[in-house]
């Protein structure tokens, strides 16, 4: 009986090293990406409320604040904390973009295959363009 | 009819999820907000400097809506962390340990923050 059955296909949550071989739509990398942008500002929070205490607590504290991106502090280069800067501007704006892509479906129920697609484009257009604009500022390129 | 309240109480029905996300929801709104508002003072006239950057912060109504927004990011990163544990983690004690990691960094970031705006 059994071997009458036709094979049908299995469908299994897909594992760790299958990722790289999965091809996401634009709308997939854009949900992907939010909770990937989510989990690196919980995990970067010490480091922001430690800026935003330097940068307000004192004139003193401020210009340690802003000696970290030139000169760095403790073993780690000024760069790299302008690297750390660049990843948390990425982070926000792909957060924030994208979150506002979410409420914008919500209130309007723009939820079509094609509204999904268009506005997963814009979100990824606006926020890696953004970040390429805020680097440029951050790196003293302009 | 039978009781089913307490113990008996038959586990069915909506609104298990709908609170936090609706919380996320509102938190989301609230930062928005906030940050159009910090990127209009910072835009204004003036040259950038701890003068003018402690000067934004130093009024009361802005120190209580940073703490509003403090409070609106604990809430909403809660949300959204135990989303990803429940998604990717399946072993429970695993699992209520990342929660309670989750809590305390939260809550003691949070306090750290509230502590830099109010103690100037």
């Amino acid at each position: 009986m059994a071997n009458t059955l036709k094979e049908r296909p299995v469908y299994r949550n897909i594992h760790v090293s299958q990722i790289v071989s999965y091809r996401l739509p634009p709308a997939g990398i854009v949900s992907i990406l939010h909770r990937v942008s989510g989990a690196l500002m919980f995990l970067l929070l010490p480091f922001v409320i430690w800026l935003f205490d330097n940068s307000l607590t004192s004139e003193i504290s401020f210009d340690r604040f802003a000696s970290v991106f030139t000169s760095g502090a403790g073993f780690l280069p000024g760069w790299f904390f302008k690297l750390v800067c660049l990843g948390l501007i990425w982070g926000y704006l792909h957060h924030f973009i994208a979150g506002v892509r979410h409420l914008w479906m919500d209130a309007t129920h723009s939820v079509t295959k094609e509204q999904g697609r268009s506005s997963a484009v814009i979100t990824l257009a606006c926020s890696l363009l953004l970040t390429v604009v805020l680097g440029a500022r951050l790196f003293g390129l302009f | 009819m039978s009781a089913n309240f307490g113990s008996r109480r038959l586990v069915v029905g909506a609104h298990y999820g709908s609170r936090d996300w609706l919380s996320q929801r509102v938190t989301a709104v609230l930062m928005a907000l906030f940050t159009l508002a910090l990127v209009v003072q910072v835009l204004l006239p003036g040259e950038m400097g701890y003068y003018k950057w402690a000067g934004i912060f130093a009024s009361q109504w802005m120190k209580v809506l940073t703490f509003v927004v403090i409070v609106s990011m604990a809430l909403h990163a809660w949300v959204g962390m135990r989303d990803i544990w429940m998604d990717y983690v399946k072993p429970v004690g695993v699992r209520l340990a990342l929660q309670v990691f989750t809590i305390v960094w939260l809550v003691g970031c949070a306090g750290w923050a509230v502590q830099v705006i109010w103690r100037l």
